[in-house]
């Protein structure tokens, strides 16, 4: 797209013009003017006393927060990117400004994706809501939810409410899409504006189907809001119409567009992109000015990291039982290679870590490292420094996301990859491929309340369960499974796209966008498990007296998946690939890509709660194990043949993502804090090079989580890694912290 | 290669039995029976899974690749390595060919069994010291003492690279002049590279109780970190790191 604009000659003073200073190319900038940084964390500073002081200050919030529920809501004015007037936590200490609402963790209400969740979050919490919020949501305005179900078929309610597919975002926003907040930066609002109207105009000559005309409104609302970032901004005092000229705007402007996003969108992730490198290139030019000190660019960030801990959903509690605590998902993804082999990492990839010692551990923003073995040893090392002290970052395989998408992609929500500005994902959660199993067994009735979910296939009806029977029925559930699943998706999308557009979010993208379909699956570990029962041991069946499968004993022993053997991750290797071809066999919404995670966060807890007995010996109700984890106790190895089994599950078949979450104590990695830096070091580069993809690292002492149980006031701070998320561990259900503490301990790892 | 040993199991473990992230094999067999002994499942030769060293390295060679990224090698524990000499120079032989770096963990009371073969295809003995005072040593293992001493300076004199481990037990190994004893003969050996202080747990007491064995230090309580502390120091004078 080309721009008509000139080009700013103080904003871009000193930067290397290119292809991007005509059109909008914010990784041609990048490219064009980025320092890579090879040393080591010498450099970095701590925090001032004004970063303290206002952090000091939010954290005593926090505790009323977490007595409460929430802090505060707004429950009378429907957000959108103006709705709310300006909001400070202390205006004359802050450097970098902007608030969802009028004050700090003070939430807001976002009806459009649907009324009931906010009438229920609203009633948990002691509120209650505008009567003429309900009246125009009711009477004259539409929600995503209602249209949602006006579509659903009788088939998917069932499914949905016997959790075989489970987590849909039909009541809540999408989430997962990542605006390119740093076009804001890079080129101010007007210049993008005038994109746009660029991208519309070239729509005119089309015929008025129903997509373009679909497209020419969308296109219309992206241009209206951009305008209305720049009136949001405006109440701030800041005319983000041009370009930012110092790194300090580039930081204010960034902050701005993405404070648009989360004004306007509950999306279930809310991921800020891959910035640091971007905002270093401004930083860097202030330091070689002479107008910015290294201990004022640390401030910076940790200023606009104060920002994005404090960003705030209203939600149900139901909804923070299953993703645990209040997660945001404010991803940012750091380091990296480029295409041509230079590091991606900057000196402000490490002040985006340092602001964990700063600030102290916290799961937001969700800090994503974009591991190669090739990355530069100093930020490696650094990198498991952090890990070690606040297990509060997660490693992604830059070798594997690189080539498939591109040296310009960031990671939405847990693991889900997409070229920033150029691809979005319809989020779909995930079908619980556990329950499927049984509902082969049991021609498609529910192991637990014995109702008829699914078509009725015939049962398997022998003592023993036959292995080939047993696959074949397995192959027809899940054809239903992924049919229903992907028709539930695009009703759900086709209704968010007309009810909850997300508006800025797309006007920060090109015109036409990519689309992903991002569906999931949970319980494979237990599906591989039972599966490799039936085939190397005896599995026999209990049947009550309606002649539901309701038990299996095992008789003998198996192969189990999570313990680097072929016979057992060759059947989980299979499921990935099974799924994923039977999902892409169905159109999705708008001519999505097709695309499948194996990630849980914390529901593989829920999901187990509501699967019965499994031919594997797992009992009723027990959890899965989270995302491709091998199930608790059965990886009987250690942790590096865990982890290669996972890595033999194929990302192309899975390239929204393969989670695995560890957790080691610090004697696990070494004797010496520089011991366990170079074995973890050594472990990353060894796993990313066998082709896993995802690591969450926990170096922690199982004392220290009995600890926390026990006494939640003296760890406030304290953050663990589940599948593809961090989380504070006190906020977790009782249920979920027994679960993470009886997760295999890799004591030795 | 027909060469067969018995073996009990194998895990990849960081840290733990050497540098880095390593293959570990536990062999089946132990001519001691320390009273804190972690693993009285591997006591015996007869329970071991009788395993070529082709088999052995069918498995080490899924590792192979990681162990070269991460950094590490491969560890023969067990048990006692040594009182399968032949099988470990096998493995050992073939691990050297394959390039990987190879850890001997032994008691050092078979010490007389490694040839020197064995001995050059060793890069590192992780050589447990129980205790110097040899009836203490005879009480904790029911052994002695002088031939693991006697390994100790067959592999000073060969220059062999060397960790020397002593397991801390309370009111057991922790009197001042048995760590001195050891401490000061570790100082008389040129190879030592560290000395690793290993207090004393109980994990494992859930082997001995589905053993039908009485866990002989179950009220024994695991040292504290003062105790810990001071035999540190009492180590600190051999002129090696201290862990």
């Amino acid at each position: 797209m080309t721009a008509t604009a000139e080009r700013p000659t103080t904003a871009w003073r000193g930067f290397r013009t290119g292809p991007w200073s005509d059109e909008i190319d914010v990784r041609g900038f990048i490219q064009a003017n980025y320092t890579p940084y090879e040393g080591d964390a010498e450099f970095l500073t701590g925090p001032t006393r004004r970063t303290t002081a206002l952090w000091h200050r939010l954290t005593e919030m926090f505790a009323d927060e977490r007595a409460r529920g929430i802090y505060d809501v707004d429950a009378s004015t429907p957000s959108s990117i103006t709705a709310h007037r300006p909001g400070y936590i202390d205006r004359d200490q802050e450097l970098i400004v902007g608030l969802q609402t009028d004050a700090p963790l003070k939430r807001a209400i976002m009806p459009s994706g649907g009324l009931r969740l906010v009438e229920n979050s609203l009633k948990t919490y002691g509120y209650q809501l505008d009567p003429r919020v309900e009246e125009i949501f009711t009477k004259y305005r539409k929600t995503h939810n209602d249209g949602v179900f006006d579509a659903y078929t009788a088939e998917i309610l069932r499914a949905r409410k016997a959790g075989i597919i489970t987590g849909l975002p039909d009541a809540y926003g999408r989430g997962r899409i990542i605006g390119d907040y740093r076009r804001v930066a890079l080129y101010g609002v007007d210049r993008l504006v005038t994109a746009k109207l660029a991208e519309r105009a070239a729509l005119d000559d089309l015929a008025s189907t129903e997509d373009v005309i679909r497209d020419r409104e969308e296109l219309a609302e992206q241009i209206r809001a951009l305008g209305e970032l720049r009136h949001m901004a405006a109440s701030y005092g800041y005319d983000i119409s041009g370009p930012a000229a110092t790194g300090r705007e580039a930081l204010q402007w960034l902050y701005f567009a993405y404070l648009a996003a989360v004004k306007e969108q509950n999306g279930a992730a809310m991921s800020l992109g891959r910035t640091s490198t971007f905002l270093d290139i401004y930083l860097q030019r202030d330091l070689d000015e002479g107008v910015l000190t290294e201990r004022e660019a640390q401030e910076l960030v940790d200023d606009l990291v104060v920002k994005l801990r404090i960003v705030r959903f209203l939600r149900t509690p139901e909804y923070d039982q299953l993703f645990s605590g209040d997660p945001t998902w404010v991803t940012e993804s750091i380091g990296g290679m480029a295409r041509d082999g230079r590091p991606l990492v900057t000196r402000t990839s490490f002040r985006f870590l340092q602001t964990l010692y700063n600030l102290g551990p916290a799961p937001e923003p969700n800090l994503t490292v974009l591991w190669s073995p090739r990355l530069p040893s100093g930020f490696k090392r650094f990198c498991a420094k952090v890990s070690v002290d606040t297990s509060s970052i997660q490693y992604e395989n830059d070798d594997l996301i690189r080539p498939r998408f591109s040296d310009d992609t960031a990671i939405a929500c847990c693991v889900s990859a997409m070229r920033v500005g150029e691809q979005m994902q319809l989020f779909g959660a995930r079908v619980n491929l556990a329950k499927a199993l049984l509902y082969a067994i049991n021609g498609g009735r529910d192991e637990v309340t014995g109702v008829q979910v699914a078509p009725a296939f015939p049962p398997i009806t022998s003592e023993y369960l036959d292995h080939d029977e047993v696959r074949a029925a397995f192959d027809r559930m899940t054809d239903w499974l992924a049919k229903t699943y992907v028709e539930a998706l695009n009703i759900i999308h086709h209704m968010h796209d007309k009810y909850a557009y997300e508006r800025i979010e797309m006007a920060l993208h090109n015109h036409p966008v990519q689309r992903l379909l991002g569906c999931g699956i949970a319980g494979l570990s237990v599906v591989a498990d039972s599966l490799s029962a039936i085939r190397y041991a005896r599995v026999r069946v209990i049947r009550d007296d309606t002649g539901l499968a309701v038990d299996y004993v095992v008789e003998g022993d198996f192969p189990k998946y999570g313990n680097n053997d072929d016979r057992a991750d060759a059947i989980a290797v299979e499921l990935v690939e099974d799924f994923m071809k039977k999902v892409r066999q169905y159109p999705a919404h708008r001519g999505a890509v097709h695309s499948q995670s194996v990630l849980t966060i914390t529901s593989n807890v829920v999901y187990g709660k509501h699967t019965g007995n499994t031919p594997d010996g797992r009992r009723a109700g027990k959890p899965f194990a989270p995302g491709a984890n091998p199930m608790n106790g059965r990886d009987r190895h250690g942790l590096v043949a865990a982890a290669l089994s996972v890595a033999k599950l194929p990302y192309d078949q899975a390239q929204d993502g393969i989670s695995l979450t560890a957790s080691i104590t610090p004697t696990g990695l070494g004797r010496t804090e520089d011991e366990q830096v170079t074995n973890l070091v050594g472990l990353l580069d060894a796993y990313t090079d066998a082709g896993g993809f995802h690591l969450n690292a926990n170096v922690l002492n199982r004392e220290t989580l009995l600890d926390a149980m026990a006494h939640p006031e003296n760890h406030p701070q304290l953050t663990i890694r589940v599948s593809g998320y961090a989380v504070n561990f006190i906020r977790l259900t009782p249920e979920q912290q027994r679960d993470v503490i009886n997760r295999t301990f890799h004591e030795s790892l | 290669m027909t060469t067969t040993g018995s073996v009990h199991s194998w895990d990849v473990s960081t840290a733990v039995d050497g540098p880095g992230t390593r293959f570990v094999l536990f062999l089946s067999g132990c001519p001691l029976r320390c009273l804190y002994c972690e693993n009285p499942d591997t006591w015996h030769m007869r329970d071991g899974h009788r395993t070529t060293v082709d088999e052995v390295m069918a498995e080490v060679e899924k590792y192979r690749r990681f162990i070269e990224v991460a950094g590490g090698g491969l560890t023969l524990t067990g048990g006692e390595p040594l009182l399968q000499p032949a099988f470990t120079a096998a493995v050992f032989r073939r691990a050297k060919q394959l390039g990987l770096h190879t850890a001997l963990d032994t008691s050092g009371f078979l010490g007389a069994r490694a040839s020197d073969e064995l001995l050059a295809d060793t890069d590192l003995v992780l050589l447990d010291i129980k205790s110097w005072d040899p009836a203490t040593y005879r009480h904790v293992t029911g052994g002695e003492v002088v031939p693991t001493l006697e390994f100790a300076r067959r592999l000073s004199a060969l220059g062999k690279a060397m960790w020397i481990r002593f397991v801390l037990v309370p009111g057991l190994t922790d009197d001042p002049d048995n760590v001195a004893g050891i401490a000061s003969f570790v100082s008389t050996l040129d190879s030592v590279e560290r000395v690793e202080v290993l207090p004393f747990h109980k994990l494992g007491a859930p082997k001995y109780a589905a053993l039908g064995i009485p866990f002989p230090l179950e009220s024994v309580p695991t040292p504290d970190s003062d105790l810990v502390r001071r035999v540190r120091e009492q180590f600190a004078g051999c002129g090696v790191p201290v862990h």
